[in-house]
């Protein structure tokens, strides 16, 4: 299974890793979740039908993730979704009897398996998207940038941080940073799909990534750019 | 600056700079995901139970998918759309 990387390195050695809250003391398992593990950590018949209970979750969490998707790949056709979904299925239901005793209760048990299943069917329908295709690595499209972010009016005004950060790119990161910087936030390329052509991991591209947008915000900061008005985007 | 320009500049340099503080990595993020979307949808302060989280799902737009779909499906109720 092909999971976000393993790497054990922070994002930024010298910047603490954000605390996460202590897990649920044990003893805690909602009911439905506490029926899950016992039927599954058990034996024989019973364990086989939770198995198969447990597989039809997946498969269902799957298919969502194929249909919410499916706008995107026009070129799948409806057995390729299924065939798809199926194997995000499979491929999830090993990857959560192999975690099984990493599950401390801190989400219901369902909440916890979909996440295998539709992490498995987002890998497998983005690498579809951008199989055969070659990834854009270079900034080629700068000036389309700046001009569906400005109108010609606002250029001047607002070009300095463009400009800047256009420079910056060029001249503070190195050659690997620069790839992985461009083709994920400005070619929209997935970190999956990138990680998996560069022979790497997803964990070590995002630390690569990470690492070039700290250089980018101390050289824009060096040059006495305020960057604190900026949206910094929302999760929901 | 229109509203839409307005939000495509700041998309843009969002993506480039990346969330300002300490955050995730994508594997912390995989693992605290299930938890963060219960106690998001029990509107449960998962900022404060899983800190670094929101930080990481503004730099990272696989992670942020990731987030999207399974809070689309869980508060769904798990139930694919119709035309599946």
């Amino acid at each position: 299974m092909r999971r976000p990387a393993v790497d054990t390195v922070r994002p930024v050695a010298s910047e603490p890793a954000p605390r996460v809250a202590p897990a649920s003391p044990a003893g805690t398992l909602d009911a439905e979740s506490r029926r899950w593990l016992e039927a599954l950590s058990g034996t024989g018949h019973a364990r086989d039908e939770a198995i198969g209970r447990l597989h039809e979750l997946l498969l269902r969490a799957a298919r969502f993730e194929v249909s919410r998707r499916r706008l995107g790949l026009p070129y799948l056709r409806g057995g390729d979704h299924d065939d798809l979904a199926q194997q995000s299925a499979d491929d999830a239901l090993v990857a959560v009897l192999a975690k099984l005793a990493d599950f401390r209760g801190e989400s219901r048990f369902t909440t916890w398996v979909y996440k295998f299943a539709l992490y498995e069917a987002a890998v497998k329908l983005r690498r579809r998207a951008w199989q055969d295709r070659e990834l854009p690595l270079e900034p080629d499209s700068w000036p389309d940038i700046a001009s569906r972010a400005l109108s010609p009016e606002e250029h001047a005004a607002e070009s300095e941080l463009l400009g800047a950060l256009r420079d910056a790119i060029n001249d503070a990161l190195s050659a690997h940073q620069r790839e992985v910087l461009v083709a994920i936030t400005l070619n929209d390329v997935p970190i999956d799909v990138l990680a998996e052509r560069l022979n790497t991991t997803r964990g070590a591209l995002y630390k690569t990534l990470h690492d070039a947008r700290r250089k980018l915000r101390a050289r824009l900061a060096a040059g006495g750019l305020d960057l604190t008005s900026n949206d910094a985007g929302h999760p929901r | 600056m229109s509203d839409a320009r307005a939000r495509e500049r700041a998309r843009l340099i969002t993506a480039l700079l990346g969330p300002d503080g300490p955050e995730l990595t994508c594997e912390e993020c995989f693992e605290q995901l299930d938890r963060y979307v219960d106690l998001a949808l029990a509107k449960a302060e998962p900022d404060r139970a899983v800190p670094g989280m929101r930080e990481h799902l503004v730099g990272c737009p696989a992670c942020r998918d990731d987030f999207d779909s399974l809070l689309e499906f869980v508060g769904g109720g798990g139930v694919p759309p119709a035309s599946s």
